[in-house]
């Protein structure tokens, strides 16, 4: 269906193309519209001074305390207004959003009306509505509109955030105190208006010491979370980590200095780098893994120093065999064990790039070293080696192979390296459930085990079913062929 | 194909509409640069530019070359640049660079910046600090809405998602408020609205007060009904494995702008970038099927064909020329669509079985019913330790702690210690993400909670925080995701047989394993007209419900359809599987569903996003 034109036209009329017109035409309107809201949260305050407890709760944030401001900058001569023309057919809601929000950035507003800073007590709305300190000054700032509108700079800060979210001209540079500079992020904070309220943090960092500014942001989360991630992105790592530092996040401290290695290549620096970081003050647990990994790399740089040399100079035949993909450098530590059951496999414990080593060092467990192990082992096709394997777990003299982990597992290691079908065989026997076992026996095509179940369950149906599936005139087929003609078997289907 | 469509289902409002408005807006920015300018695109805005326009309206509007958005020194010889970007500081920085070196080059061009959907003022404060505030100019392109298909619209702002959530930075509030604004301008006036989730209460806001400062007409509404839904509000659902058609195709080859390139596996020549939307008859038949139908209705589809084909046989020459004028086309048409879904399900099937799907299912299915966790636990624990798939790992150890209300205390250490050592000690970046988003926690003994109570209580006034208390110490007690699945019903009982061809709920999209809670949640609501007697489960989900009617004057009476359209606003993205439940629930009740979304999303793109950049996956 089309839209007529008038629809067109209303949608670039809305639209914030406007904006970049720097038209101003719509002042008044818009102006008018201020008041209004201004007026919408005077009725509150107004009721509220009046009496009861339930108004009281009823004036929940919602730009309440906002009003508050409003209320003693807008004249309220046009308090009847608005129910008589409402824009808005939509309700505010109630918002506890903004409830939480405003608890940690609002309430210093009512503390600074009484000049004091509130520290980390906070104090209810409702009773800085009821303290008579509010009154006291809040007249003060009563002026006339006609008194200061003349100029285009003399919006008040709840006006200038208004018209920066409308994207129109605005100056900060005349809110100087830091009652207004303050006011300013609060009101931004309380249109939910991200964009605005970076940019006003951008002008707090620039007009306010880093000690006052960082004091200011402690009791005000959202703006902190907007510097924290405008700093991030503009990557003011300096600053960032001073502003963790006074707030007290060790953890997020600690963690931004860590992060910082990923921006170092060299792999010497970097090491030196993460030396550095087990002395931060992480969690004990996170410790571990960071001194695990300056001691990873550490060993790598080692190891590539040999390996490097040894593959380049040809003498060692593995290297030739199976040549190196890239410099083991920065490789976590399962895949470095992994490229040492490749490289190493049979060094001795002492030497620093055997398997055995790591496994000491970073304290791997079994599971992990018997699967790394395992798909090294069967890449190479070193099949003693992966025998060993399952043979070292047998110390008690049988014969029966046992793994720390379910037989389908190895048996999707061994596929995965490409280990071939009689190997996969064996292992599919192993599969202790049936079912699990039958299916994996398909899959990799282990003929005599599927062969095997079904007439173990003496079901000619599925034996026949199965000749279809193998290659016609293969072994397979024939052994199916020789059971189906055995008279012995006494078939249930 | 299963389900019955009620018959008197709403017709949808007309989104092209919103391409040439985009498209319009954006001609009338490139007039305001007269004469002849090289253009740079950024990567991510290529596709959504392709949707509405293509390189001849840019050369008719003397667009001379066109280049991507690399980071690198550029090589243009035009004397006018204009930017199509982003409001990104690292793109801003880049282009000063550029503009810098130029400088110093004692070149002299002219730059123009054309942010979309909107610019930041701290874009343009690197303008003012590098010095070129003026000899840069900007402007905005409010490309606010793509609609990818008759009932999906993306704004295509994955940012969205880490920015809203993760950094806690309300720079698309506005955006998101603009957004439904335009919608509301066009296709309202709507008539109720309702939401839940913190952010989404802020863009109602947002948008109200842009309402507010313009005139509204009365018209006939196309749009009745809005639910706004943040995605923190449920993330269980975009964790979960994808099982039906167009959500697998999205998990495997990663849908784009609407758009795939089925690798070379998937068809036989080489890489096909194919549409996907109702346009394909084909996809369109099968996207919100249950993968184990697919199969079956393409090979029915493939004999039908055949059928088809084979009426040439024993044709005279007027009958086959009838059939090569009339049906040859189509047919033909219909071939090729047949084999590029069969071989993408072949694709499908190779990769699934190679990755133990059925096991991980089953895994998947476990936690959300919480059944055999230990089981689940060491499934994870060796799925880490074969370094299978570092997101995979990622994905599951999420689901665990948010079915499970955290992990426990010894299982969080070991798990960690474990992904570590499988995929880089650096991924301690990612579990302090994942941690602060509440997607990946350590269980709270007794203690810790009061200490959780007293942060809250910090933050809220009195009344508040004796609401948020009681929530907490609730919580504490039994997982909400659990009392949340048991309230709504969300997990079907195992014992009884699930039939996917004909599915009684939404349970479907996973093969009837789980309901997603974010469709749930919208069906209660849009039954019961609003929250009333869900308190429990809002309760459990934190609140920030809301639930408003306008009193707008919009012309409901005789023969509209608006009432019955409801458009969705997924804040922080929304899943191919939830669209699909959407439609399932549609049909059902007789909605129509208009999906709008910051980003289509999935368990990958959701997870890699809280990675840091250094770790993301380059191909993505």
């Amino acid at each position: 269906m089309m839209k007529t034109r008038t629809d067109e036209e209303d949608y670039w009329n809305s639209s914030k193309y406007k904006a970049f017109t720097f038209d101003d035409e719509d002042d008044e309107l818009s102006r008018l519209q201020e008041s209004k809201r201004a007026v919408n949260s005077i009725r509150g305050l107004v009721d509220d001074e009046d009496n009861d407890e339930d108004d009281m709760e009823r004036v929940s944030w919602s730009g309440e305390p906002v009003g508050s401001i409003s209320w003693s900058v807008k004249e309220t001569a046009a308090s009847n207004q608005r129910t008589d023309r409402d824009p808005t057919p939509f309700p505010r809601i109630s918002t506890d959003v903004a409830n939480v929000s405003r608890g940690h950035s609002g309430y210093s507003l009512s503390s600074l009306f009484k000049g004091k800073m509130k520290g980390g007590n906070f104090q209810s709305f409702t009773d800085s509505l009821t303290d008579s300190s509010v009154r006291l000054y809040a007249p003060e700032l009563r002026k006339p509109k006609s008194e200061y509108k003349d100029l285009v700079s003399d919006w008040s800060p709840e006006e200038t955030v208004h018209r920066m979210q409308q994207g129109k001209v605005v100056s900060l540079e005349k809110f100087r105190s830091l009652h207004d500079k303050l006011l300013l992020l609060d009101f931004s904070v309380s249109a939910h208006d991200g964009n605005v309220i970076t940019a006003i943090l951008i002008y707090l960092k620039r007009t306010l010491s880093k000690e006052v500014l960082f004091r200011e942001l402690e009791s005000r989360q959202t703006a902190l979370r907007h510097f924290i991630h405008y700093l991030t992105e503009t990557r003011d790592q300096k600053l960032l980590l001073d502003l963790l530092r006074s707030l007290g996040r060790t953890e997020d401290t600690v963690l931004l200095q860590y992060k910082e290695h990923l921006n170092i290549s060299d792999a010497n620096k970097r090491r030196d780098f993460l030396k550095s970081c087990v002395s931060l003050p992480f969690s004990a647990d996170d410790l571990a893994h960071v001194q695990d990994h300056f001691t990873l790399l550490d060993r790598q740089i080692i190891m590539e120093a040999t390996d490097g040399q040894n593959e380049r100079e040809g003498k060692v035949e593995i290297f030739q065999k199976f040549p190196r993909k890239a410099p083991i450098h920065n490789m976590p530590l399962i895949p470095t064990l992994h490229y040492s059951c490749l490289y190493h496999y049979s060094e001795a414990q002492e030497t620093f790039s055997s398997p055995l080593s790591l496994r000491h060092t970073f304290k791997i467990s079994e599971k992990q070293f018997f699967v790394t192990a395992l798909a090294a082992r069967v890449k190479l096709k070193a099949w003693s080696d992966v025998d060993a394997l399952f043979r070292s777990r047998n110390w008690l003299g049988f014969t029966r192979k046992k793994a720390p982990l379910g037989f389908h597992r190895v048996v999707d290691v061994l596929h995965k390296n490409a280990a071939p079908t009689q190997v996969l065989q064996e292992y599919v026997a192993l599969v202790d459930d049936a079912d699990l076992r039958i299916s994996l026996a398909h899959k990799h095509k282990c003929h005599d085990i599927v062969i095997n179940t079904y007439r173990d369950l003496k079901d000619r149906q599925l034996l026949l079913g199965y000749r279809e599936k193998v290659e016609s005139g293969s072994a397979a087929q024939k052994k199916i062929d020789e059971l189906l003609e055995n008279p012995q078997i006494r078939w249930k289907n | 194909m299963a389900h019955s469509a009620r018959r008197d289902s709403p017709k949808l409002p007309d989104f092209s509409l919103l391409k040439r408005l985009a498209k319009d807006q954006l001609v009338y920015l490139l007039e305001q640069l007269p004469g002849k300018k090289d253009l740079f695109i950024e990567a991510d805005l290529m596709s959504p530019l392709d949707r509405i326009a293509n390189v001849s309206t840019l050369k008719q509007h003397e667009v001379d070359k066109l280049y991507k958005v690399e980071y690198k020194p550029i090589v243009s010889t035009s004397d006018q640049l204009c930017f199509l970007i982003r409001p990104r500081i690292k793109t801003v920085k880049w282009i000063c660079d550029v503009a810098n070196a130029d400088k110093a080059a004692g070149r002299f061009r002219r730059y123009k910046i054309i942010f979309t959907p909107q610019k930041f003022y701290a874009c343009e404060s690197v303008l003012e600090e590098q010095g070129l505030f003026g000899d840069v100019t900007t402007d905005e392109w409010s490309f606010y809405l793509l609609p990818l298909d008759d009932d999906i619209i993306s704004m295509e702002l994955p940012e969205f998602f880490r920015d809203n959530f993760l950094a806690g930075d309300q720079r698309w509030v506005r955006t998101a408020g603009s957004t439904l604004h335009l919608l509301h301008s066009i296709y309202g006036p709507f008539s109720k609205i309702y939401g839940i989730g913190r952010c989404s209460k802020m863009v109602y806001e947002s948008w109200r007060e842009q309402v507010e400062e313009e005139e509204t007409k009365a018209r006939q509404a196309e749009i009745g009904n809005v639910f706004l839904i943040d995605r923190d509000v449920d993330f269980v659902t975009p964790l979960c494995s994808q099982v039906v058609y167009e959500g697998l195709v999205d998990d495997i080859f990663k849908i784009k702008c609407g758009c795939v390139g089925f690798g070379t596996d998937a068809t036989s020549d080489k890489n096909v970038k194919v549409m996907l939307n109702s346009q394909d008859k084909v996809f369109n038949e099968i996207r919100n099927e249950h993968f184990s139908n697919v199969f079956g209705f393409l090979s029915q589809k493939a004999r039908n064909l055949q059928t088809a084909y084979d009426k040439r046989r024993g044709m005279d020459i007027k009958q086959m020329k009838t059939f090569v004028s009339e049906e040859l086309k189509g047919l033909k048409q219909e071939h090729r669509l047949l084999s590029l879904h069969i071989s993408a399900s072949e694709t499908i099937m190779k990769k699934k079985t190679k990755q133990d799907f059925q096991e991980m299912l089953k895994t998947e299915h476990s936690l959300l019913e919480g059944f055999e966790i230990r089981e689940c636990i060491s499934f994870i624990e060796e799925h880490i330790i074969r370094l299978v798939s570092m997101i995979e790992s990622l994905r599951l150890l999420c689901l665990l702690s948010i079915t499970e209300n955290g992990l426990l205390p010894k299982d969080y250490r070991s798990l960690k210690a474990l992904f570590l050592q499988s995929y880089g000690v650096e991924h301690l970046l990612t579990f302090a993400n994942l941690k602060q988003l509440g997607l990946l926690v350590e269980q709270q003994p007794g203690e810790t909670l009061t200490a959780m109570e007293s942060k809250v209580g910090k933050l809220v006034n009195d009344k508040t925080a004796g609401k948020l208390t009681d929530a907490f110490s609730s919580l504490a007690k039994k997982s909400n995701f659990r009392a949340l699945s048991r309230k709504l019903n969300l997990v079907p009982k195992s014992d009884e047989e699930y039939n996917l061809r004909v599915p009684r709920d939404m349970a479907y999209i996973f093969s009837g394993a789980y309901i997603p809670l974010s469709c749930k949640l919208i069906e209660q609501v849009l039954e019961r007209g609003g929250w009333t007697g869900l308190e429990e489960v809002t309760r459990l989900l934190n609140g920030h419900e809301f639930s408003v009617t306008g009193n707008n004057g919009a012309d409901l009476r005789a023969n509209n359809d608006a009432p019955r359209i409801v458009v969705v606003m997924f804040l922080g993205g929304c899943t191919f599987s939830e669209i699909s439940a959407l439609r399932f629930l549609g049909k059902e009740k007789g909605y129509k569903f208009i999906v709008v979304t910051t980003a289509i999303t999935n368990s990958s793109r959701l997870l890699e996003a809280l990675l840091e950049n250094h770790m993301r996956p380059v191909n993505t």
